[in-house]
């Protein structure tokens, strides 16, 4: 699907600005950004003025905007990391496409420039395939169907929800696997689209990722921070948990969320072993999140997003509450989510 | 357009990979002259061959191939009565050559499969690519962005529980297809001239809890770990349907690979698969599994297998109990592929005694 096939005007591109310095990152982007709204929100702990080029469609947030609209206590939640999050939660647009700002487009198989922004409305557009693997991966894409055995009551898919992309160059690995191989980068290109089945758990990438905000905006919680969180993807897991939630979510609501294409490049950041000094929290909290969720049911009353989502914290607070309080914040975090969105979009 | 490998003038591997451990089952009804083609990465292994149809029809072995050939002839002196499990006039019969191994791997393959080209032109040894699969751990309780984690090159993303990084034993290499893809009859009606063309370069595991249409044009898989449960049915001459056989049998052993934890992995190696058969042919034989499919899969997603049931043979008859008591119902064909499945397993354990597999591991 070309760009030209898109309505531009269904999306939003939120971008958290962790760094100030916008011009090489939008520079590198506008080719696939042009025509389509930018959300550049600043994260609240970062002093100096945005640098950002000439030419785009963008509106900027600060700090004092979130104080604004979701009072200065809340807008902790949106700090570092997870400032983009209030880009979806004052956005109006159906979809929301988010890349962190270490990544410029990546090289297909061709050697043409990827146009990560079209492959993400695409996926979205598109149904997911949650119930039965397909061997072929995206039936729906050019040159692709559904292979013999596929159930044909199944065929027409169900809604997606979200579209995880990938990484070139360095991929999203964590603090001890990048510092035990520092010269390990990610050189493979998968050509693919797939769903991940449902029940299925999956760890979500916030580095490039987009999802359907009317069906699903409430479900991409800011929630889980981890004690001393840092600048550099290494030291948060906000993202992953996130992710978590909204899988579960979109299972129990028969939704589908895709991974695979498209990739961007990632540039180097950060340095893994350094990040490695800081007590890695991430790694005690993911092993008690894998058995909560496994055995987490929904009630079937939970038939909205926000629900789902009070629901979930709920559980969160009384499983998972006495393991860490860094669940009973989690938990809080996630209420307090719904509350702001339910006050910031009932009042547009 | 996707072309074939020229594989003339690679040299055949000096140490091939397990090469007294496999067994390479082929079903056949015609000519073997595909092996031409792989023998630099075939021909140090030893072949099944299993003759579907006329048993008075020569095969011709290209030479240089060490390999022991099956009839029908000889379906029925080895099995006796139990033989009416094996299908006749349809290449579900290559599980005979499962059943008559005595090694540890099988690798099966269609004989209209050609060596592909992977994106750089290089032949794929596909043989090499399915022990690589099955040599190294699966990851079904938590799916990996990046696909095999353990291929060179990658690793386990960012979040992915470490307790879960090592995985579970791989029973099973299902390998994919360029050129002429695994569609279904109305599909190929449909789009006569689509042809696969999109190499996908990526081994996955596929998740626990989620079920798969398995194909057996180029499928590998541990004989000792899920053996008894890669039953092909009954298809072909007599029964019902057809086109059937190894989705079948891929419902039944991700079920009891799930159950027992174990892996089943998908996606490299591809290979070409040269013929496309008839779309009208096809329609007639899978008919009836375009509706059953439908009361089918949610049987196998279903199906809850006993805490008791920890071998794979006593989950293919706990497997067996339930097709009767819960598909009879939909056609009288469930009742005899159930009494069938039975079979099967008698007859395998008969061809595979304890003492004798036991005798294979200390080997």
């Amino acid at each position: 699907m070309s760009s030209a096939e898109i309505n531009k005007n269904e999306v939003d591109i939120v971008i958290g600005a962790l760094n100030a310095d916008l011009t090489s990152f939008l520079t590198s982007w506008r080719p696939f950004f042009t025509g389509f709204h930018l959300i550049v929100v600043k994260d609240p702990e970062l002093k100096e003025e945005l640098s950002i080029p000439e030419g785009f469609d963008l509106d900027v947030y600060s700090k004092t905007d979130m104080d604004k609209i979701v009072g200065a206590s809340n807008s902790t939640m949106f700090s570092g990391y997870s400032c983009r999050y209030f880009g979806y939660l004052i956005s109006k647009k159906k979809y929301i496409v988010s890349i962190d700002d270490d990544c410029v487009p990546a090289k297909d198989l061709k050697g043409f420039l990827v146009d990560a922004v079209s492959q993400h409305v695409t996926n979205l557009e598109n149904p997911a395939t949650p119930l039965f693997f397909n061997t072929l991966y995206d039936p729906y894409c050019e040159g692709a169907d559904f292979v013999r055995g596929y159930p044909f009551s199944l065929r027409s898919g169900v809604p997606c929800a979200a579209s995880c992309g990938l990484w070139l160059n360095l991929a999203d690995l964590d603090a001890p696997t990048q510092a035990l191989k520092t010269e390990q980068r990610n050189t493979s290109y998968v050509d693919a689209v797939m769903t991940v089945p449902a029940k299925a758990m999956l760890p979500i990438s916030g580095i490039n990722i987009a999802f359907n905000r009317e069906l699903v905006g409430p479900a991409m919680v800011p929630a889980l921070r981890l004690a001393g969180e840092g600048k550099v993807r290494w030291e948060t897991l906000e993202d992953v948990w996130g992710g978590m939630c909204l899988k579960h979510i979109s299972d129990h609501l028969g939704y589908g969320v895709k991974t695979g294409l498209p990739y961007v490049w990632r540039n180097e950041r950060g340095d893994a072993v350094e990040s490695l000094r800081k007590k890695w929290e991430g790694m005690k909290l993911m092993e008690k999140s894998v058995p909560f969720f496994e055995s987490l049911k929904l009630p079937e009353t939970a038939l909205k997003v926000e629900d789902c989502v009070l629901e979930l914290a709920k559980a969160v607070k009384e499983q998972l509450g006495s393991d860490d309080p860094a669940f009973t914040q989690a938990a809080d975090a996630m209420v307090k989510w719904i509350q702001l969105w339910n006050s910031v979009n009932s009042s547009s | 357009m996707v072309e074939p490998a020229n594989t003339v003038g690679i040299a055949v591997n000096p140490t091939p990979l397990l090469k007294d451990e496999l067994d390479i089952v082929i079903p056949t009804i015609r000519n073997l002259d595909f092996l031409e083609m792989w023998r630099p990465f075939l021909q140090p292994y030893h072949l099944i061959i299993v003759q579907d149809g006329d048993p008075s029809k020569k095969i011709n072995v290209p030479e240089g191939y060490d390999y022991e050939l099956y009839n029908r002839n000889d379906i029925n002196r080895i099995l006796g009565p139990k033989a009416s499990c094996i299908s006749f006039k349809d290449s579900a019969c290559r599980c005979f050559g499962y059943m008559v191994s005595k090694k540890k791997y099988i690798f099966t393959i269609d004989d209209d499969c050609f060596v592909a080209k992977d994106p750089s032109g290089k032949a794929v040894n596909a043989l090499e690519q399915h022990i690589k699969n099955l040599l190294c751990p699966s990851t079904p309780l938590f799916f990996n962005t990046l696909y095999d984690p353990y291929r060179e090159g990658a690793d386990f993303v960012r979040g992915y529980p470490f307790s879960l990084r090592e995985g579970v034993s791989t029973a099973v290499s299902h390998g994919l297809w360029l050129n002429i893809p695994d569609y279904d009859a109305p599909t190929q009606l449909v789009k006569p001239k689509e042809r696969n063309t999109r190499y996908v370069d990526a081994v996955m595991t596929i998740p626990k809890g989620t079920l798969f249409p398995m194909c057996g044009m180029n499928l590998a898989f541990d004989r000792d770990l899920i053996g008894p449960a890669m039953y092909f049915g009954l298809m072909g001459d007599g029964q019902p349907i057809g086109r059937y056989d190894d989705m079948w049998a891929g419902w039944c052993i991700k079920v009891i690979c799930d159950h027992l934890g174990l892996g089943v992995k998908t996606g490299l190696p591809y290979i070409y698969h040269s013929k496309a058969s008839n779309p009208f042919v096809n329609l007639k034989k899978e008919y009836k599994g375009i509706f059953w499919q439908e009361e089918i899969i949610p049987f196998f997603q279903n199906a809850k297998l006993s805490k008791e049931a920890t071998t794979v043979q006593q989950c293919y008859i706990e497997l067996s109990k339930m097709v009767k008591e819960k598909l009879s119902s939909l056609d009288p064909y469930f009742d005899k592929l159930a009494d069938a499945m039975v079979t099967w397993i008698e007859a395998w354990d008969e061809l595979n005694p304890p003492a004798a597999a036991a005798a294979n591991d200390k080997a």
